[in-house]
């Protein structure tokens, strides 16, 4: 079943790279516009031979890792914060509501005049995208703690800083990992994006330059390896979520029995 | 009523003191880049008149229902298809997993070779990032129908499209408003990017060409219209959700209550 699976899904690649191949080449739309597979391939890798390109897949890399961790970082010490100190919960809730659907993109501007195209940037929109997906998790998963394993963990005199450790974090932390799983994906765009539109150095920028000097080809290619990039931010993204919480399910699952 | 004041208190409180300390922090403040507060409020009249509310708030937000409405059409529809049929999903899992994947905003310099600059390739870029979300959670949704309602249905003899609106659609909503949700954030940064690459209208090329001048108050007014934007949009959508899914919250209200 799981081969025949795997079959169908390679069939279904071969069948749309073919696709990409047949509809330029027939005429159906301007090769001008839109290059067969097999220009693609060959932009994509004299790309993959080229210096600048790597460095440029570096840079986007240490905005997207630098972002992604200030963000994760801070939304789960906030989260955590708010939800033990007493009414500070009840207190934030209007303005974790307001600030939290500002798209991250109106930034845009300010971060130009304040950091130019340096990678600060890059950084702000990165953190203020990914920083509330972290922190709604947390805030989730704290509320969920189980009262009674609270205050179990209470009247055997656990303090408040043992009752964070035992107690909140285990439970919190399937919620955590959530939101640094959607986080890692959202920082990925905004730190692209960051790149492509105020043209700090990585592989937006280099899509842009490809944009303005024509190379189609190399357009596609580079939109490729940005689609790549995410494929594999994600699925790194779900295996290191499964690695962490193996504890998580298999309890859960003797529960259950 | 006590009780009610007290969650009002809770509401107001900290916004209040936030805007106050804004507003202390930068009256008087010389840094061309942050204005004071007061300067931003007094120049928000001025930019943001009913004129170019007309000419330029309203084009976006049209732009963005067109995208967002394609995309929820598009999505549903296929994600319908695909969801329905195990050897379709299996053949379009992994082209659906890689374009998924693709970060939207680099899509619009494709999109504007074949759409030019004009409303065509902001709406098809807002719809093809908005897609996504709504596609993949509608395969999800429409997967997980229950097998003991599909069978019924069937013995029942409902079929076509009545099993379709009825059962497979509606069993599947929740999952498709998580999505439009998702898509919904998606859309509005879209729109913004969008504009910001080509445009002679809108709200992003707005703030774009305050901050090319060095209008800086004016571009903070528009970061805070865009900001406001984005927060009656979610409460918008929280209001048609809560109605449309009204049926699913009551129905888990009513087993969370009987174990």
């Amino acid at each position: 079943m799981r081969g025949l699976n795997t079959a169908l899904g390679a069939a279904g690649l071969a069948a749309f790279l073919a696709l990409g191949e047949a509809v330029p080449r027939l005429g159906l739309v301007k090769e001008a516009y839109f290059p067969p597979t097999s220009r693609i391939a060959s932009a994509l890798w004299d790309e993959l031979t080229d210096g600048a390109f790597w460095s440029a897949l570096g840079d986007t890399l240490t905005g997207w890792a630098i972002g992604l961790a200030i963000a994760a970082g801070a939304g789960v010490v906030v989260g955590v914060l708010v939800s033990i100190v007493p009414y500070l919960r009840e207190a934030t809730a209007s303005t974790i509501e307001f600030l939290r659907p500002i798209p991250s993109v109106a930034l845009i501007p300010l971060a130009v005049l304040l950091y130019g195209t340096q990678l600060k940037s890059v950084l702000l929109l990165v953190v203020y995208a990914s920083f509330w997906q972290v922190l709604i998790q947390t805030l989730y998963g704290v509320q969920d703690v189980d009262p009674v394993a609270e205050e179990t963990a209470r009247s055997y005199g656990l303090g408040t800083w043992a009752r964070v450790r035992h107690v909140l974090w285990p439970t919190a932390l399937p919620y955590v990992m959530t939101g640094v799983r959607l986080a890692a994906a959202v920082a990925l765009i905004l730190a692209i994006t960051a790149e492509l539109v105020i043209g700090a150095p990585g592989l937006g920028q280099r899509i842009a330059i490809a944009q303005t000097s024509q190379a189609v080809p190399d357009l596609y290619a580079l939109i490729v390896v940005a689609g790549l990039l995410g494929l594999i931010v994600n699925v790194g993204a779900r295996t290191v979520e499964r690695r962490a919480l193996a504890w998580h399910q298999s309890v859960r699952g003797e529960v259950a029995v | 009523m006590r009780r009610l004041l007290l969650r009002l208190f809770f509401v107001v409180a900290l916004p209040l003191v936030l805007v106050a300390v804004w507003w202390a922090a930068s009256d008087g403040s010389t840094n061309p880049f942050w204005p004071p507060l007061r300067t931003i409020l007094k120049t928000f009249p001025d930019v943001w008149t009913g004129d170019r509310l007309r000419t330029d708030v309203l084009p976006s937000i049209w732009r963005l229902a067109a995208g967002y409405a394609l995309a929820t059409v598009v999505g549903i529809a296929l994600g319908t298809v695909i969801g329905s049929y195990r050897r379709v999903r299996a053949v379009c899992e992994p082209v659906l997993e890689f374009l998924r994947a693709v970060p939207p905003p680099v899509l619009v310099p494709v999109i504007m070779l074949f759409a030019g600059i004009g409303d065509t390739m902001k709406i098809v870029v807002i719809a093809s990032g908005c897609v996504w979300p709504v596609l993949l959670n509608t395969v999800e949704g429409v997967r997980a129908v229950d097998s003991v309602m599909l069978e019924t249905a069937r013995s029942y003899g409902i079929t076509g499209v009545a099993r379709l609106r009825n059962l497979v659609l509606r069993s599947a909503s929740p999952q498709i408003f998580a999505g439009l949700r998702q898509a919904l954030s998606i859309g509005i940064i879209l729109m913004v990017i969008s504009e910001m690459f080509a445009a002679s209208d809108g709200i992003g090329f707005t703030i774009v060409q305050f901050q090319r001048s060095f209008a800086i108050p004016d571009m903070w007014t528009g970061i805070l219209v865009l900001g406001l934007l984005g927060f009656l949009l979610s409460v918008l959508f929280q209001l048609v959700e809560r109605r449309v899914l009204a049926w699913y919250h009551g129905l888990r209200a009513s087993t969370r209550r009987s174990p």
